[in-house]
């Protein structure tokens, strides 16, 4: 939590304007790489909702396990569906989960994170200890849960991974907004007269915002794993809904007949996941230039 | 040291009993009855009832909860719904695969994190430390499932060398054991690995920059003597937590591993209970997980504190 502490510490002081933020970002080799494959796996999604080589739903027996061609460029699955209208409608699912789930976290860690800097006491143990409570939970075993309880599904996946991003957005929030607490202006902000709650909106949030972002890319991150790693398992989004972990479930079973089903999901997914890895090394770079000099 | 000790002994029960409260909660509350789940949508009434009464699911849920936490106490975990044996004779029989294979995936993540880890602190800022750590990142993004079936693709279905999935056992000696236990644990460490050897890296590049390593090398200390005598033992400090909450993490890690290699671990055991509607098994085999992982991080929070005696007096 200490970096967390300093990374909000040199952010104030640091204060990039804008267009300079913008100069140095074009320049960094991660920020640019890495913003290049997410933007990469965000306009796939995008595409698939106004277009795919192939109506990614229609089954065509006849046309199964095709290897490359013209007319599918990557092949088709055991069901005839046209591999590469599979991967782009799979984008979608993958990035919905993803900002759900990370919406969830970030709504509630952060809410928390600074209730518990702003109160101090016993407010604040509670919090701390619920959220050291839920570490107790790894995604995939909320999700076991969830789905022996009311069933598999998307639902049961998003609500599985937000859960387990909370307690990180809680101290990651705590941790930063305690250094902004500390800070002289808030001391000033006090003794004119303002309460915990306005100092919080007004000064602590606008503050820790750039570390939540670098936060939010890790977890979208960390997000996309798992949402991967549940479809993988059947607990997540079901069929015929297309996710790229559900398609390496079905790949599995032909990797004697069609090896190349295997490896074309799973690289999407490491894609986005370096994509968004890359990218939150950069943000972080650019937005504190005290671990940049480090790295 | 005992008040900081008592104040984690403490902490680590509270949310052991925590972690039970929910997971009865969600797993004997949510579902409605057991007992019809099981049975299915179709069934009669009157069987539902009776075997409702035979699972003793018509009994307050307090009281099955009480039940369930002196079961858990004395070592009877009750029945399996489905298969009428004792639940904790399935785990154990699982566990003779699992922990193993967690334990054996550890060993590889450790022995390759800090090899890379050192290595590219050694050679900070040359072509070795650039080529590894972007490795890492790689290492980083890719799932284990999938790097898991990337492994069975080049060394089972390319070259043959080992087999596509399911486990020898025991019985046929250590080494077919750990055959096939192999690329399991490989596709598990893999990520693990590439996150402790940049916190390895990162706790040596910052042991390397402290006063007494500069006076060391003034005193006449080759770099290797000072690396190997002085940094590692301090950088091993925030190393050692990390690793110990990888070992959670592998724990969580061998659900998704077991499946995809079709091992008959907790995993596999998991999931098999849950297509079998045995809530009873799925609830102690979560708990059980949840308690290794709240276990594991307790084990490193007092190891740390008796290494780093700062962080106990911080912690009072």
């Amino acid at each position: 939590m200490s970096s967390a502490s300093t990374v909000t510490t040199d952010l104030m002081a640091a204060g990039p304007p804008a267009t300079g933020f913008w100069r140095r970002a074009l320049r960094h080799r991660s920020f640019v790489l890495g913003g290049t494959l997410v933007l990469l796996v965000i306009a796939a999604a995008l595409i698939s909702l106004v277009w795919t080589p192939w109506p990614p739903y229609d089954i065509d027996i006849a046309a199964k396990l095709k290897p490359p061609s013209a007319a599918h460029w990557l092949g088709t699955d055991a069901l005839g569906r046209d591999i590469v209208s599979l991967l782009l409608v799979g984008a979608r699912s993958t990035i919905m989960v993803g900002v759900i789930a990370v919406g969830i976290g970030l709504t509630f860690g952060v809410c928390l994170g600074l209730v518990a800097a702003a109160r101090k006491g016993w407010i604040a143990e509670l919090i701390l200890r619920m959220s050291d409570f839920t570490f107790a939970f790894p995604a995939v075993l909320s999700a076991i849960m969830l789905a022996a309880a009311i069933g598999p599904g998307m639902v049961t996946s998003i609500t599985a991974i937000g859960i387990f991003q909370i307690p990180i957005f809680v101290r990651v929030t705590r941790g930063s907004a305690n250094a902004i607490w500390a800070r002289e202006f808030v001391l000033a902000a006090r003794a004119s007269g303002k309460g915990g709650f306005r100092i919080t909106v007004e000064h602590v949030l606008p503050n820790i915002l750039p570390v939540l972002i670098v936060q939010a890319t890790i977890q979208f991150a960390l997000a996309i794993l798992a949402e991967a790693a549940l479809s993988y398992l059947g607990l997540g989004t079901q069929p015929p809904q297309p996710s790229w972990g559900r398609m390496l479930n079905d790949a599995q079973t032909l990797l004697f007949q069609s090896p190349m089903l295997a490896v074309y999901p799973g690289a999407a997914i490491a894609i986005a996941v370096l994509g968004l890895n890359l990218l939150g090394d950069g943000l972080r770079d650019l937005l504190d230039p005290r671990l940049a000099r480090e790295r | 040291m005992s008040i900081f000790l008592l104040r984690r002994v403490l902490t680590l029960a509270a949310t052991l009993i925590g972690a039970s409260i929910i997971i009865f909660l969600v797993l004997d509350a949510l579902p409605g009855n057991a007992a019809q789940m099981l049975m299915g949508a179709d069934a009669s009434p009157d069987a539902v009832r009776a075997l409702t009464v035979k699972l003793g699911l018509d009994q307050p849920l307090l009281y099955r909860y009480l039940l369930w936490l002196k079961g858990m106490a004395v070592g009877d975990l009750g029945n399996s719904y489905v298969y009428g044996t004792p639940v904790l004779g399935l785990i154990a029989e699982r566990l003779v695969l699992t922990i193993p294979l967690a334990l054996l995936s550890m060993s590889i993540t450790v022995v390759l994190a800090l090899t890379a880890g050192i290595y590219t602190a050694a050679n900070h800022n040359r072509i070795g430390d650039v080529g590894v750590m972007s490795l890492t990142q790689v290492g980083i993004a890719l799932p284990n499932f999938w790097f898991a079936i990337l492994l069975i693709l080049l060394f089972a279905v390319k070259l043959q060398w080992l087999s596509a999935g399911g486990f020898a056992g025991w019985d046929d000696g250590i080494w077919q054991g750990i055959r096939s236990l192999l690329l399991p644990a490989i596709s598990l460490a893999l990520v693990q690995a590439a996150i402790l050897a940049r916190v390895t890296r990162s706790a040596v590049l910052e042991v390397l920059r402290e006063d007494f390593v500069r006076t060391a090398r003034a005193k006449g200390l080759s770099k290797r003597e000072v690396l190997w005598e002085h940094v590692l033992r301090n950088a091993m400090i925030p190393v050692m937590t990390v690793m110990g909450l990888q070992f959670a993490n592998l724990l969580a890690g061998t659900i998704v591993i077991e499946n995809v290699f079709y091992l008959p671990g907790l995993g596999r055991l998991i999931f098999q209970s849950i297509a079998n509607r045995d809530l009873i098994v799925v609830r102690n085999c979560v708990m059980l997980l949840a308690a290794m992982v709240v276990t594991v991080n307790f084990a490193v929070d007092v190891l740390y504190a008796f290494i780093d005696p700062r962080i106990k007096v911080h912690n009072l």
